[in-house]
């Protein structure tokens, strides 16, 4: 992982510096992070793998995650979560990159409409996935907008938008959540650098095309990569907005996780659990995908 | 920058922005609202009433919890997280590369994962349904967060003050507390604040290890979803918003014309 921002703090950062300073300062949050979030993991990991403290099974088996697995609902749920993901991830990286160009065209000095801006930062998925049922749902207040306007007649005759086959809702609510992270993100690096650059591209006589292409993607694709990253894990391993917007069938894998997990079933909880697990390493994979490929378009001359 | 341009991309933001407060605003207000009238048939504060004071106990109590629990989260990552975005803004090391993914891992692992696991454990350390067992699994992504910021803060941070403060004759303690603390404020209270949204909205671990006995408002607003009262959820949702509005104005008002990732 890069550090978040780098001016000229490489002559500042001091090197070989004693490990005894280091270990004073590190191991607060090694060790919160090693308990409780290794911690977790590793024994959600053991549950997963069939040890239930009490109930006297002592053998460690792979038989709930080849079960969870082997599920046909699983590669649904999987595929299912996928989609919900990569779409709002796409979309909202997509209308994020128009949007940091044009607020940073914007002076400094637009501050209403900046901080208007923020404002989908800091509210909680579960109040917009709220409103979008009371916007979207078959009585809601576009459904009401359509009949007023003598679109339709009933809210029968309203296109399913939540609790639908397309997940329409789940999507717009992590779009709407999650431009202004990624643009702020992307503003971050747009301010800091790139003006001289566009300036050479336009003496050069590069398009608009071309100087977006070649000057101003390059620069801003750490960042637009790292956010989306981050965006793509986040709606992946999401709940709440999927279980209030989503369909009964199929769930996305964190519902179905959980739906397991809270089974009145004890015996299903481990399945809830190795579900758990699946998807903190699919999540995992992503990344480690993601820097690959960031290294492959490298290599190829294709970013910087 | 054309002026209309500018109007334009305001209008644009504003209305996208705006868009979702609308119907929970009116719903929030509406005593009669059947389809498929656009405007409340009565408007009134029935919603507001019930959640003031026929459920207004609850309504109180599970915004104490969620203050409560936010509150020493965000402030138990921050401590935390100070010394650790030192260490990664101002040195390099052998392993950096290493201890940096780890203590960022959390951010990508969804908190879901880790509170099933922690579970069983917190049941038998009894710290399930407990503030302390809560605030624990809040803390584990709450403080990646924090250390993100504060990393970034570091890095440009000048040590060298430390350095002058001290051949004057500084105390420890003073160098900490009028020389660094001041000049990494405003890192500082992002960090808080993001830490403290991340806890305040979230849902399912609190559910998970709270176990339905810690009620914070998300698990309250998930309850009266279920109700299907729709003025009444419209209403405890706009309250679920309002510590962000307020910290949001806050962080405006602080922190200038920063913006939340604002850390260069």
């Amino acid at each position: 992982m890069n550090p978040p921002s780098r001016s000229d703090g490489d002559a500042r950062t001091r090197r070989g510096s004693g490990a005894f300073v280091l270990a004073r300062l590190l191991w607060p949050a090694l060790t919160v992070v090693l308990l409780l979030f290794g911690g977790g993991l590793v024994l959600g990991i053991v549950q997963a793998l069939g040890y239930l403290p009490g109930a006297g099974l002592s053998e460690l088996s792979p038989d709930h995650f080849a079960r969870v697995l082997s599920d046909p609902d699983f590669l649904r749920s999987l595929l299912l979560t996928l989609y919900i993901a990569g779409t709002s991830t796409g979309i909202a990286a997509g209308i994020s990159i128009v949007a940091a160009l044009v607020m940073a065209s914007l002076a400094e000095r637009a501050r209403a409409v900046h901080f208007i801006f923020q404002i989908p930062l800091t509210v909680p998925h579960l109040v917009i996935a709220v409103a979008v049922v009371f916007m979207l749902a078959p009585a809601g207040l576009v459904a009401r907008t359509a009949v007023a306007l003598g679109w339709i007649q009933s809210p029968a005759d309203f296109p399913l938008l939540i609790n639908d086959s397309w997940s329409i809702g789940i999507i717009l609510t992590y779009v709407w959540k999650e431009i202004p992270f990624i643009t702020l993100m992307i503003l971050a690096v747009l301010r800091h650098s790139g003006n001289d650059l566009l300036d050479v591209g336009r003496t050069l006589k590069a398009g608009r095309w071309q100087r977006f292409r070649y000057i101003t993607l390059p620069i801003i694709f750490p960042a637009l990569g790292a956010a989306s990253l981050i965006v793509f894990a986040f709606t992946f391993g999401a709940f709440e907005v999927p279980f209030l917007l989503g369909r009964t069938y199929p769930m996305t894998l964190p519902v179905w996780a959980y739906k397991n997990y809270s089974d009145i079933d004890l015996m299903a909880r481990p399945e809830g659990i190795a579900t758990g697990i699946v998807i903190a390493l699919v999540v995992m994979l992503a990344v480690v995908l993601a820097q690959i490929m960031t290294k492959a378009a490298r290599r190829r001359g294709m970013l910087l | 920058m054309k002026k209309s341009f500018r109007r334009l991309t305001a209008v644009v933001v504003m209305v996208v922005v705006g868009l979702p407060f609308v119907p929970l605003v009116l719903w929030s207000f509406s005593d009669r609202w059947f389809f498929p009238d656009l405007w409340p048939q009565a408007w009134g504060l029935r919603a507001w009433t019930y959640i003031t004071s026929t459920a207004g106990m609850q309504v109180m109590a599970a915004i104490g919890h969620s203050v409560a629990v936010a509150v020493i989260t965000a402030a138990l990552a921050v401590v935390i997280a100070v010394p650790a975005g030192r260490a990664l803004g101002l040195f390099d090391f052998k392993g950096k590369d290493l201890i940096s993914v780890f203590l960022m891992l959390p951010i990508i692992v969804p908190p879901l994962c880790v509170a099933m696991g922690l579970h069983l454990w917190f049941i038998r350390l009894g710290l399930a349904e407990t503030y302390a067992g809560v605030i624990g699994v809040h803390l584990t992504f709450c403080l990646p967060y924090a250390i993100f910021v504060l990393w970034g803060v570091f890095s440009n941070y000048n040590p060298d003050f430390e350095d002058q403060a001290r051949s004057l004759g500084a105390s420890r303690f003073h160098v900490v507390t009028r020389v660094m603390l001041p000049m990494i404020l405003p890192g500082l209270g992002v960090a808080a604040l993001f830490a403290f949204l991340l806890s305040w909205s979230q849902y399912l671990s609190t559910l998970i290890i709270g176990g339905g006995r810690l009620m914070t408002l998300p698990v309250l607003l998930f309850a009266l979803m279920g109700s299907g009262d729709r003025p009444v959820a419209a209403a405890v949702s706009l309250v679920f918003v309002a510590p962000a509005f307020v910290a949001l104005l806050f962080s405006a008002r602080y922190l200038g014309t920063r913006s939340l990732t604002g850390v260069h």
